[in-house]
């Protein structure tokens, strides 16, 4: 029994001494929060960002993957604060009161919050948003499906191609409504079917919602959720598709075509320089194809139409021009009748009224008045089967 | 026929002094360290001071990670409480998950429907009671099953976690900000309506303090009380708790309302304490993990302080080794398993004695009563 004291006591004071001795490193130290980890392709791609930006700039970092959007979220903000961090990023829309929550707690620390709309309104010196204009980057995914789906057109399909979506709020339907127009400025006659699936990721359900769509007769699959199971699907059934967030080639050799998906490492590169500089940064940052921000990955030569990547070049060229807007409103309809007024919901409130114009010099600014996207219209050509999840 | 003598004896104590059976606890949790400590080392090729110094520093390294293990052990030691009675009573309830998130999800309700149209005091209070109500129907509906036609309750209680979990998921999407988001967001953000208030500028003492009243709460009704007594002969024996004038069916249902009553309490907390928000992932899997904090405990809530406190700290200080490190998370679970292993493993010793064949000392071995019996004697079986 005395033996065992002595044990407990020598373990206890060890562990006392190797607590104190953790050193308090004077290097920068970069704070990541992710809501899933590596197996979610939406995550991962944050994570390859982090690790790629703070190699880069040489600074340190921590990632913690698998944080809820609850108190753990804000517990985890502060702690990465406390430990030292000067800039935490989180990735997820409901992470967002949690790292303001956090940022009032800590004002020398800079809390950046992907996805979110709050910073642009909230007052807040140390808490910022961003996004991208990744419409621009879903438009162009779109014109290499289209080019694809016009190739199945000619060999005798029908022109119906479907999207997996995760929930029914803007960022999903600017994402499929900027991917169908892409599609349609090739094949007019496209028209589109789109399901959700309540969760952003959730394998089986994804993999069920593509075979569902395929049952149905579409012809090409994209989607809006962060597993591998829309294109595991396609894949079983030999239906071409396009994925997001990154290249998953290696899940669906013979049937992926492209992937667009925002590279995060410009953003990241952008504050931590600005913070080591002392800069003052933007509350709300809008990445674009000029920053990099905004990626078309790995086209698979094999199934693309032949072609595509000059498709993709052209539109791209006329993207950087000016000369080309994705929201055009002289090319989409809404209940039958061209769009000259829309007010959107940029400035969040508790009721979350509409309160900006954003339709101007013909087209609809997405991401300029904001960085996360608002664009909410249901456009004529696609139809939702279900609004409420499954 | 010659006889031989196996090579390891396994036999039941007959019973343990508790010192000597905590040590075998304590040795059981230095060789699980010891053990996690290699596997970590071969892993990251750190030496084991700085693994365990993480993993101390996850759960203690500053005062709000103090705050952080204080909260996450009072909401798992609650949980744990919650459960006990029942299982003392040998009744399998394996669904306080959803008897959490079912209290979870009418505090929530209570907080977003009445947000600004009563006081603050009555709409914490309201939230309360319809928390406690909520957790003790998803408590009732198995007992009174199990009282009236014997269903399963193991299956039972199950089942009504998946209820529990679709309604949550259902009413999330009713309640979502903004439209079409699949989250709540935080409740009352603006106007903190129905949050529990926090007692001297910290965020998490009333829940503990809450928690350890009920602990001390629970002990007395467990241990002194009629009712925890009953709780025990049932447990024991329903056929003897029914000779002895005990009526079982009420006794069951008794019980288990109050097991869901606590368990929608913890809900309560949850919500209006501490995350201000409804998922469907809220309860975290710790109405599981409580059976285990509860059994290991033998059903002791004082000793339940430390075996929830085990496993919050293991928990805290395996992530922590695996975002230091950059492992993946899923390092955290391999190393509370380990830890379980031990500890679970460490009970077969409690009650089993095991004793290795010792070839010098034959003659004591021949007289001990574990030899078999020989065949010519079978009457003496029958006795």
């Amino acid at each position: 029994m005395k033996k065992f004291l002595a044990l407990a006591l020598a373990l206890v004071m060890v562990l006392a001494l190797g607590a104190c001795g953790k050193k308090q490193e004077s290097k920068f130290k970069v704070g990541f929060i992710t809501l899933h980890d590596e197996n979610s392709t939406y995550d991962l791609n944050f994570i390859n960002a982090a690790k790629a930006a703070c190699e880069k700039l040489g600074v340190d970092y921590v990632i913690k993957t698998n944080i809820p959007e609850g108190q753990e979220c804000y517990e985890t903000a502060c702690d990465m604060a406390e430990d030292g961090c000067k800039v935490v990023f989180a990735d997820s829309f409901g992470h967002e009161p949690y790292m303001i929550q956090a940022a009032k707690e800590y004002p020398d620390v800079q809390f950046c919050h992907s996805t979110g709309t709050r910073a642009h309104t909230e007052g807040l010196a140390n808490y910022h948003n961003a996004f991208a204009s990744i419409y621009e980057g879903r438009y162009l995914a779109g014109v290499a499906a289209g080019m694809k789906l016009q190739e199945l057109v000619n060999a005798g399909a029908t022109p119906k191609i479907g999207y997996v979506g995760a929930f029914t709020y803007a960022e999903v339907i600017s994402g499929y409504t900027s991917f169908f127009l892409g599609v349609r400025s090739i094949v007019p006659e496209a028209t589109m079917e789109v399901t959700f699936t309540g969760s952003w990721y959730n394998e089986a359900a994804e993999k069920e919602a593509a075979n569902k769509l395929i049952q149905n007769g579409c012809v090409l699959i994209s989607q809006h959720a962060d597993s591998f199971g829309a294109p595991t699907a396609c894949e079983t059934a030999g239906v071409p598709n396009v994925s997001y967030n990154g290249s998953t080639k290696d899940v669906a050799p013979n049937t992926y075509i492209i992937s667009s998906r925002i590279n995060w490492e410009p953003y990241y590169e952008y504050v931590i320089k600005a913070v080591q500089d002392g800069k003052k940064m933007d509350a709300d940052w809008t990445g674009t194809i000029a920053t990099g921000s905004v990626e078309l990955t790995d086209l698979n030569t094999a199934v693309a139409a032949p072609g595509t990547q000059e498709a993709i070049d052209k539109a791209m060229a006329e993207l950087k021009a000016g000369t080309l807007h994705v929201f055009d409103t002289a090319k989409f309809t809404v209940d039958g009748k061209a769009l000259t007024t829309y007010k959107a919901d940029v400035d969040t409130d508790a009721e979350y009224t509409p309160d900006t114009e954003v339709i101007s010099d013909g087209y609809f600014h997405e991401s300029e008045y904001r960085s996360a996207p608002y664009f909410d219209l249901d456009i004529d050509g696609i139809t939702l089967l279900d609004r409420n999840y499954g | 026929m010659k006889h031989k003598e196996p090579l390891i004896y396994i036999s039941k104590r007959e019973s343990l002094p508790w010192q000597k059976s905590w040590m075998i606890r304590g040795i059981a949790i230095m060789l699980a360290l010891v053990f996690c400590g290699v596997i970590t080392m071969l892993l990251t090729k750190l030496n084991p001071i700085e693994v365990f110094s993480t993993l101390f520093y996850g759960a203690f390294g500053t005062p709000r990670k103090c705050w952080v293990t204080g909260q996450k052990l009072a909401i798992l030691l609650g949980i744990s409480l919650a459960i006990t009675p029942a299982f003392k009573m040998r009744f399998w309830n394996i669904g306080a998950e959803g008897q959490v998130l079912i209290g979870c999800l009418a505090c929530a309700a209570c907080m977003i429907t009445l947000g600004n149209k009563v006081s603050n005091g009555l709409l914490i209070l309201i939230s309360l009671a319809a928390s406690l109500a909520a957790g003790a129907i998803w408590g009732f509906l198995p007992a009174f099953f199990k009282a009236r036609w014997e269903t399963n309750e193991t299956l039972f209680t199950l089942m009504m976690n998946y209820i529990a979990m679709q309604l949550a998921a259902y009413f999330i999407i009713v309640w979502e900000v903004p439209k079409g988001s699949g989250t709540v967001g935080v409740i009352n953000d603006q106007t903190e309506a129905g949050w529990l208030p926090m007692i001297g500028g910290k965020r998490y003492l009333l829940i503990i303090l809450l928690i350890a009243l009920l602990t001390v709460v629970m002990y007395i009704y467990l241990q002194y009380s009629k009712h925890g007594y009953e709780i025990s002969v049932v447990g024991e024996s329903r056929r003897t708790a029914s000779y002895a004038g005990i009526k079982v069916d009420r006794v069951i249902i008794r019980t288990m309302v109050l097991s869901g009553a606590i368990c929608g309490l913890m809900g309560f907390l949850l919500v209006s304490g501490n995350d201000h928000t409804l998922t469907t992932t809220l309860v975290e899997g710790r109405g599981f993990t409580a059976v285990m904090v509860s059994w290991l405990a033998k059903f002791n809530p004082i000793f339940m302080v430390f075996t929830s406190l085990l496993l919050v700290v293991m928990k805290l200080g395996a992530t922590e080794i695996s975002s230091t490190f950059g492992l993946n998370d899923s390092f955290a679970d391999i190393l509370t398993g380990i830890i379980l292993f031990f500890i679970i493993g460490s009970d077969f010793f409690t009650t089993y004695q095991i004793r290795f064949r010792r070839p010098h000392d034959k003659r004591t071995a021949k007289a001990e009563p574990l030899q078999p019996i020989p065949q010519s004697e079978p009457q003496k079986e029958v006795q």
